[in-house]
Formats: structure tokens, sequence, C-alpha cells
């Protein structure tokens, strides 16, 4: 064997493992990457932020012992019937179609259980989230799948959907494979086919219309319900702006990271802007008009623990919401599953193939074998447990920051570890004084 | 017979009353006087009611209707009767953009004209139109009939599902997916009872059907151009 020194053989980081295994998964396919969840990648988020806690210069209040409250009103705005919720943070509208029945129900009995609001999803409304939510957010969405003016009036509030963090500018898409009796019969298509949302709403279009159509829907319901307006992180502050301009109570704002149930892996890692820097463009677009705690901004978007809860309440968000988290905590991706995703071609903790139903978890099924494995009752437990630690850990940090309650904190109780972050969240980069772009550097 | 003068009660005035009617109300005629174009008028009916509107209409009038009998003697604005459930709403004049969108049941009468996107995504609502209808009419639509008198705009029933589309004059031209159907004795019975409900004078075997190929019912990268 030639013994003349060689360089060990080296991967290009432009075109790493992933990269070429997708090329060949295309070549030998022709369609593109569809999958769930959301934004893979590395981003600046809410970990490159930290509170400072309070020592001489703030007065902490006392862990356990001293008040801190957690409680939101949503729809002061116009809705002659608020909604309030004991926790600032909500599940996101998953739809029934993408997510078994049995998780919907898990969705409600968790979120009833921890004192907040579930939400519906493409598809419409099933009774049996219905019956296990004490507070259900129905969407309204392009599609307008399962939409009817009963459900309508049997929900809480309304949420007007125009985009989704995950694939601003997009429509839906829940394959043939997913597409039970039920599902279909809610959605009136055939059984088996692939069933495409629009991306625009099919009797209204930009902002003047939007208001028409949010007087709809008020006149419709009496002027009961809190209007939501979900938008993706796009564009958050004109978007947010508008959205007010038109009606909105509530403006619901998702960042890049936020899950989906099945979109193409191009939109979901390459359009929109992530989370942390959607936030202060839109609490901006709110202060500037006057309207910012009186039409409540709702963010979502890779919210994990109470730190990111604490985060995006400090940079002026009312509450946030989950979606990805809250299925983890059902029991979506567990290692208990390993087995099965292997098989899958996966492992616990990436499995995303969640239009292929057939969810080892039985969350994100439509086959009753496998949906039959998810215990709404215990499920529904696990996510008010988690709920509970996410709350008891906001309210750990707002005491530590001296604040009695969630709404109290502040962007002057953050500094940033990155210069990007610090850019994004318009705090100082820790251990400086300097925000990017303040003061004209 | 009741009357409402939408110019003293405003929007709300009508649809609180209309709303507060109990289903079995003897009170089931009602006027709507000075409509004025405005927009939501008797939207969310959920009752056997009887309803003139002596006037032009904004949009989404008859929004969601159940059950309820609505005439328009007018024109209408966009949306009108969108994603109606059940009962009747009758156009006298033209309609604007997307009439009878994401409509579930019920019968629309447009006796003028219709814009673009009439019956987009309709779900199992029967549309007659007794003039034409603009491009994109029957975009994406699930379920239901859309039968027009006179002629089709540009890209009728692109990316249809299940729902028939029937049209007496010239289709400008067919959306992906969508193509002329043989007319089979079923079909002109639905034409005929639909036609007769809509008090038109056409005859069922002067239209011609169109519907979906179903090719792109499962993505296949073959038929990846006609996205
Ligand atoms: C399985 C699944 C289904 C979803 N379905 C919908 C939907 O029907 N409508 C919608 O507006 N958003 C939908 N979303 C997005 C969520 O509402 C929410 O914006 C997102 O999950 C929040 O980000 P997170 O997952 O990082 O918490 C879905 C998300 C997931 C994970």
């Amino acid at each position: 064997m030639d013994k003349t020194p060689r360089t060990l053989p080296r991967k290009s980081a432009t075109f790493d493992d992933y990269t070429l295994s997708e090329i060949r998964r295309a070549a030998s396919t022709g369609i593109y990457d569809i999958r769930g969840a959301g934004a893979k990648r590395r981003l600046p988020h809410f970990d490159d932020l930290l509170f400072l806690g309070a020592s001489i210069s703030r007065y902490p209040l006392e862990g356990y012992r001293e008040k801190c409250g957690t409680n939101v009103v949503l729809g002061t705005r116009f809705a002659k019937k608020p909604i309030e919720l004991k926790i600032p943070i909500t599940i996101a509208g998953m739809s029934f179609g993408s997510l078994s029945a049995q998780a919907k129900e898990a969705l409600g009995r968790g979120a009833t259980i921890a004192g907040t609001s579930t939400t519906t999803g493409d598809g419409g409304m099933t009774p049996e989230e219905r019956g296990q939510s004490k507070t259900l957010v129905y969407q309204y969405l392009p599609s307008r799948y399962g939409m009817n003016p009963d459900d309508l009036r049997k929900a809480d509030a309304i949420e007007i959907v125009i985009g989704q963090g995950a694939k601003p500018g997009g429509g839906g898409m829940l394959l043939g494979q997913k597409i039970s009796d039920r599902v279909a019969a809610m959605r009136c298509l055939p059984k088996g086919i692939d069933q495409r949302s629009a991306c625009r709403h099919p009797d209204w279009t930009g902002p003047d219309d939007l208001e028409i159509k949010i007087h709809e829907l008020r006149e419709i319901t009496n002027w009961e319900k809190p209007i939501y307006v979900k938008i993706g992180g796009a564009r958050p502050y004109y978007d947010v702006a508008l959205a007010v301009k038109s009606g909105a109570d509530v403006v619901v704002l998702d960042g890049m990271q936020g899950g989906t149930a099945a979109t193409q892996e191009v939109f979901i890692e390459h359009v929109g802007q992530p989370t942390l820097a959607c936030i202060r463009p839109a609490v901006r677009a709110l202060q500037e008009l006057g309207m910012h705690r009186k039409v409540q901004l709702i963010v979502s978007g890779g919210i994990r623990n109470g730190a990111d809860v604490a985060k995006a309440l400090a940079l002026g968000v009312d509450a946030v919401s989950i979606g990805t988290a809250a299925l983890v905590a059902l029991g979506d991706n567990d290692p208990h599953y390993e087995a099965e995703y292997n098989e899958l071609g996966s492992t616990a903790g990436a499995y995303d193939d969640w239009h292929e139903g057939r969810d080892p978890a039985g969350i994100t099924t439509q086959d009753p074998e496998l949906a039959k494995r998810l215990d709404p009752v215990k499920a529904g437990r696990r996510l008010s447990n988690y709920l509970k630690v996410m709350t008891l850990e906001a309210q750990t940090i707002a005491r530590a920051n001296g604040k009695s309650h969630v709404h109290n904190l502040e962007p002057e109780d953050l500094c940033a570890l990155t210069v990007e972050a610090a850019a994004m969240a318009q705090v100082p980069l820790a251990g400086t004084d300097w925000i990017p772009g303040r003061g004209g550097y | 017979m009741n009357e409402l003068d939408l110019h003293k009660v405003g929007v709300r005035g009508i649809n609180s009353q209309l709303h507060s009617l109990p289903k079995n109300t003897n009170e089931k005629h009602w006027v709507i006087q000075n409509p004025r174009g405005q927009h939501s008028i008797a939207v969310g009916l959920d009752a056997p009611l009887q309803i003139d509107i002596r006037g032009h209409v904004g949009f989404y009038c008859g929004g969601m209707n159940k059950d309820a009998e609505l005439t328009i003697h007018g024109h209408a604005g966009v949306g009108t009767a969108e994603n109606m459930m059940s009962g009747v709403v009758w156009v006298k004049g033209n309609s604007s953009e997307s009439a009878g969108a994401t409509g579930n049941g019920g019968l629309l009468v447009i006796e003028g004209d219709a814009s673009s996107r009439c019956g987009i995504s309709m779900k199992g609502i029967d549309i007659v139109v007794g003039g034409s209808v603009g491009h994109m009419s029957a975009f994406m639509a699930q379920r239901g009939n859309l039968i027009v008198c006179g002629d089709a705009g540009d890209a009728l029933g692109d990316s249809i599902y299940e729902a028939r589309l029937y049209v007496k004059g010239k289709v400008a031209s067919l959306g992906a997916d969508c193509i002329e159907k043989e007319m089979r004795a079923e079909h002109l019975a639905d034409l005929e009872r639909l036609l007769k409900a809509a008090k038109r004078k056409e005859k069922p075997s002067d239209f011609r059907r169109y519907g979906s190929a179903r090719k792109l019912y499962n993505f296949s990268v073959d038929h990846a151009d006609a996205y």
C-alpha cells in the first residue's frame, strides 16, 4: 500500500449529507419533499436572550409567597364576550384530519384543566373537541372545510387564518392516505384523494375586504365573539397594522419555526421570518396605533418552556400559543416507539412524515388502530401538567424580575447573547448598552 | 308583512331583529327598505323566513343562510350567499365576484350576470345564473351544480373536484383538470329540476356539461405542469 500521507476524506459543508440525500430523493421521485413540523435549521431564538433578574437596583418578589398573576383577557376591543384564560399559553389550531379525533380530544381536555383555550383547524370542529374544550377558538380558513354557522355560534372565538409561519403565502395539503370516511365527509370530498386547501380566501382579497368580512362574522354572531386574525411571520409590522385596521380583536402571529401538518420542506425552511424577528415590529405597529394591550397579540412558533413564554411576554406579547410542544406532551416522537420510528426510516425526535398517517404515537394519523394507542384522558393530563410547568417557570422568572404579573415583564428585563438577537429583539447585547440599530449605529 | 328600514335601524338593527325570531315564528314575511348597498345584510339567518330586500346590497348578503328565502330586488355585491347551508337566495339583478362561494346547500339564483369566481369552492349548493359568469368560476368546486344560461369566462372549473357545471353558451376556456363530459339522463333530470326551480325557460338539452377529469386527485409528477 502506498504510504504517502493523504488528507482525510472531507465532506462538503455546502453539500452536506442531508443535502445529498435530498438530491437523491428528488432525483428518484420527481416530487418535492413534504413533511410536518416547523423549520429545523438553527435560527436566532429565545435561547439567545437572557433575563437580568433583580438585586439592588430592582426588587424581587418572594417565590411561592408573593402573588404573580398569569391571567389574560382576549378580545376586549369589540367583542361583547371577551375570553379570559388563567394562563397566557393557548393551544394552536391543528386540524382534525392532520390529527386524530383522540388527539384533538386530548388537546381539549388538557387545555381545559389548565384553564386555557384550544383551537380547531382546517377541516372543521369535531364534537369531541367542542365537548372537551371549555374555551374553543374556531378557525375560519380559505378552504372553509367544515365551516358552518352552527359551529360558528358554538365557538368562543373566531380565528380568521390568513397564514401560518411554516408557510406564509402557502395553502394546505392533506394527502389522500389520511382521508378517512369521516374526514372526507366533513370536507365534502371523496375519500382517498389529496385535499388541497387554497392559499387565499375565496370571497375577499386585501385589507379593505377583510374589514367587511370581519363585519359579516360579527353580524352573524351578534358581535359576541372575539375575532382573531392569524398571520404568518412575513411582514409583521405592516400585516399587524392592517389586521388592526381591519377590525381584529386579537392578532395571532406565527413565526417560521411554527409547526405544520404537511408542507414542502423548501417552504418550511426558506420562507418567513424567525419568531424572534417578528415580535418587535408587531408590537411597534400596535404601539404606534395606540392599540398595544387593546388588541391582544398572541405569538407562536417554537415556544417550548416557561422561559420562552416569559421572554415573549417581556417583548410585549399578551399570550403565546403552542402546537409542536403540545403534541410532544401528548406523546409525539416518544423514544418509547423507537423501534417503530426506525422501521419508518426515522428516529424518535426526528419523525416528521406526519402526512403519511402512520404515526406510531397515534397522534398525526387517521388509522383507527394507531389512533387507539392514544388515551385522550391520560394524554390530556400530560398536556395540562406540561402547561402548568411552563406557567410556573414563567412565574418564577417574573418574580425574580420583581413582577407581580407576567404581563409586567418588559424589554428592560432582558439582554441578548448575540448581536443578531440584540438587533431582532431590540435589547442590549449582554454586558453592553448597545442595541444594534439604535442611536445611529 | 313586517317592514324594516335600514336607513333607520342600520345593518345591526336588521340582523338582530331577524336573528331574534324563533324558528316557528308567525312573522315570516319581512321587507327590508333602503338597503343602499350596505354589507352583511340578512346574514346568518336560521329560520324559514321570507325576506324581500328592496334595492341593491353590498358584500355577503344572505351569507351562511339557513332555511330563509331571500329575494334581492336589485344588484348584489361580492360573496352573495357565501357558505349558504340551505334555503334560497334570489338576486333579481347582477351579482359581483364569488357569488355562492363555499356554499353547502340551498339554491342561489342570479337572474342577471355573475362576476368572476362564481361558485368558488362550492360544497353542495346549487347555483343558477341567468346571464354569464366571469373567469375562474367554480374554482376548486367540490360538490353541487352550477348552471350558466349565458357564457362562462376563462378557466372555468379550475382544479375542480366533484361539482357539476352546465353551460348553455360559450366557455372561454376550461381550467386545469376540467373537461367536457357526457350528458346523461340523470344530468338532464337535474338540470330540468333546477331550471324549473329558478323559473328559467331554457331547455336542458341546449346545455353542455363540464366536470373533473380527476387527474389531479392524487399528486403525480407527470401532471406537475397543470399546477
Ligand atoms: C399537526 C399540525 C397541524 C396544524 N394545522 C393547522 C391548521 O389547521 N391551521 C392553522 O392555522 N395552523 C395549523 N398549524 C400551525 C399551528 O396552529 C401553529 O401555528 C404552530 O404549530 C405553532 O408553532 P409550534 O408548533 O412551534 O408551537 C398546525 C400545526 C401542526 C403541528
